[in-house]
């Protein structure tokens, strides 16, 4: 589960501060998909941020699980990522040396995890290469994949380590709408599967039958009229 | 060393490329030091094989002292001898000239060195010969006048009968030819000089400083006092100076390049840190890069240098050993990763959040 309890964001702008995510507290449950959505500067992207614990919050608290991830240090911020919490990017973000099998056994080499963990690692990346139908092409690389290839690999890649917490960034931006609505069923459907608590952007609803609620962002402050869908 | 290791086979030809520059300058620094050993072996041995625990050498006036200037007269040789907790002075004549075996009238350049017979145990006092109608020849002074035990070799008017050959002894690149002080100081006259022996070996523990400061006389290690041979400093000088140099430009180099490769990987790091990468992790994955290349351009380097070190032999002054091989090796791969350090910034400063793209 993630419970983020009153969080607010500035960044520094000129001589005052902007206010990118504004006193906003918003649960995603633990199996199913929160979709959070608002026009582009809303502030969507700063909350992902916030939750992934890539940046600190000025105020307020981030649950992962048990864990207040805004009272991490940046090194703790790492261990808690690399242990329970998967993300995927707006752009896949592979890395162009290693193949796609390769892409997912990299999260059990983040850290100081033992010969178990790497094991356990090694037998989920082939179940997830399975899952998200990519088995055949395990030895490509990126460059010999497609954007929608891709960002499957990188789904795997957030799963791969078994994290209580999914967090996506518009995962379809860059993608057609066959292909878009492709990935938003994988993610409703391993989020299902694997009890994941995942948050997910987008900016537009056209897969929104993929989210199981929805948050409007505003102007960094949360709407809290949340759409249950069907 | 998980993504280290692929990176460094996707980007095989940037990294064999450095790896070849860094085998190039260890080559370079190879034959110069293998060189610079060479030369200084045959410029040194003698003085580094003489006996005693630190050799002492008249103070001029004025500047410094000098092998070929400084004399050790009896008020000198007196004084260090007496002085409280010298055990042995043995006084050592050194004089630059020519020899020739006996019939032949080609004479060779050879270094004389007189010291009394059985003085001490040191590869020049174990070459002194018993007789004032002898002579000791180190190896190369054998080899040059091409004689053996028994033969006779001519200096100025007078013969000596050849009582031993031994070690490979140099001064200013000639070969040692070793007499008794009586033979020597006779050769220094005939030779211009006033026969007085040139260094004073001292063997024991004296106030070193206080009995040369009473005695106008510089004391030193035999290897502190080679900065007293003119042809030593300039030489090994210019050389080292090289050497020190190319040092510099692999740091530089390797510095260079890894800096560069870390700065267009920017983007994967913060996205492995994005992904949870301690920056423990990262900073292993890097240096152990920088070592790979590194070991490999110098392991490629050395093997060069002692080949061609080999198939050289004798051919020029060359000295293989791991001073001249092993050691500038260390020094380059320590430097090297130096400079890949350098790198190590754009490491722990890349920002996780920039992998999220659309947020700046
Ligand atoms: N690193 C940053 N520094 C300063 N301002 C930022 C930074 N990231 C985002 N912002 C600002 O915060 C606001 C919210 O941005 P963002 O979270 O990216 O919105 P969204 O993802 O909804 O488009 C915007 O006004 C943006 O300019
Ligand atoms: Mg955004």
């Amino acid at each position: 589960m993630i419970n983020l309890q009153d969080v607010t964001l500035t960044f520094p702008d000129g001589d005052s501060r902007l206010i990118a995510v504004d006193d906003v507290s918003l649960t995603a449950p633990d199996g199913k998909v929160t979709g959070i959505t608002g026009p582009s500067g809303s502030g969507k992207s700063s909350l992902l941020a916030v939750a992934a614990t890539l940046i600190r919050p000025d105020t307020g608290h981030v649950w992962i699980d048990d864990v207040d991830a805004a009272a991490l240090t940046p090194t703790q911020a790492a261990a808690l990522r690399r242990e329970q919490i998967g993300i995927v990017f707006q752009q896949p973000n592979l890395l162009p040396s290693l193949t796609a099998r390769e892409q997912l056994l990299v999260m059990a080499e983040l850290g100081d995890r033992g010969r178990r963990h790497r094991m356990t690692v090694h037998r989920r990346a082939d179940d997830l290469l399975d899952a998200v139908g990519l088995t055949a092409h395990a030895h490509k690389r990126p460059g010999q994949l497609s954007g929608g290839q891709r960002q499957r690999i990188a789904i795997a890649r957030a799963l791969v380590h078994a994290p209580s917490a999914l967090l996506v960034d518009e995962p379809t931006s860059a993608l057609d709408h066959q292909r878009g609505s492709d990935i938003m069923g994988l993610i409703h459907r391993l989020t299902h599967e694997r009890g994941t608590a995942t948050m997910l952007i987008t900016h537009d609803l056209a897969h929104a039958d993929a989210l199981d609620t929805v948050t409007t962002i505003n102007d960094g402050r949360a709407s809290h009229s949340d759409t249950v869908l069907a | 060393m998980f993504v280290a290791w692929r990176d460094l086979r996707h980007a095989r030809g940037r990294f064999v490329l450095i790896a070849s520059v860094v085998a190039l300058i260890t080559v370079l620094v190879g034959f110069l030091a293998g060189l610079t050993g060479g030369l200084a072996a045959q410029n040194v041995s003698a003085v580094l094989a003489l006996p005693g625990d630190r050799l002492v050498l008249q103070q001029p006036a004025e500047g410094r002292p000098s092998f070929s200037t400084s004399a050790i007269d009896q008020t000198i040789e007196q004084a260090w001898r007496t002085a409280p907790g010298v055990q042995r002075a043995t006084p050592i004549g050194i004089v630059q000239g020519r020899a020739a075996a006996a019939p032949s009238p080609t004479a060779v350049p050879v270094a004389f060195f007189g010291l009394p017979h059985g003085s001490s145990a040191s590869p020049v006092a174990d070459l002194a010969p018993a007789g004032d109608d002898e002579v000791g020849l180190s190896a190369q002074a054998a080899i040059d006048l091409d004689v053996g035990v028994g033969d006779s070799v001519a200096v100025g008017d007078g013969t000596y009968r050849v009582a031993a050959i031994g070690a490979d002894l140099w001064y200013s690149h000639t070969p040692a030819v070793v007499l008794t002080p009586t033979s020597w100081a006779e050769v220094d006259r005939n030779l211009g000089g006033d026969g007085l022996p040139t260094v004073l070996a001292v063997a024991g523990s004296p106030a070193w400083d206080s009995v040369a400061a009473a005695t106008h006389t510089s004391v030193n290690t035999p290897l502190l006092s080679l900065t007293a041979l003119e042809t030593f400093q300039s030489e090994i000088g210019s050389l080292a100076l090289m050497i020190a140099m190319l040092f510099g430009v692999s740091a530089l180099v390797v510095g260079a390049f890894f800096t560069v490769w870390t700065m267009q990987r920017a983007g994967d790091i913060a996205v492995l840190k994005a992904l949870g990468a301690s920056t423990g992790s990262l900073i292993r994955d890097a240096l152990g890069q920088s070592l790979v290349v590194l070991a490999a351009g110098i392991g490629l380097g050395l093997a060069v240098v002692v080949g061609v070190g080999m198939a050289i032999d004798g051919a020029l002054p060359f000295l293989l050993s791991p001073l001249t091989t092993l050691l500038p090796a260390l020094v380059m791969t320590v430097l090297g990763l130096a400079g890949g350090a350098f790198a190590l910034r754009t490491v722990t400063s890349a920002d996780p959040l920039t992998a999220l793209g659309s947020i700046r």
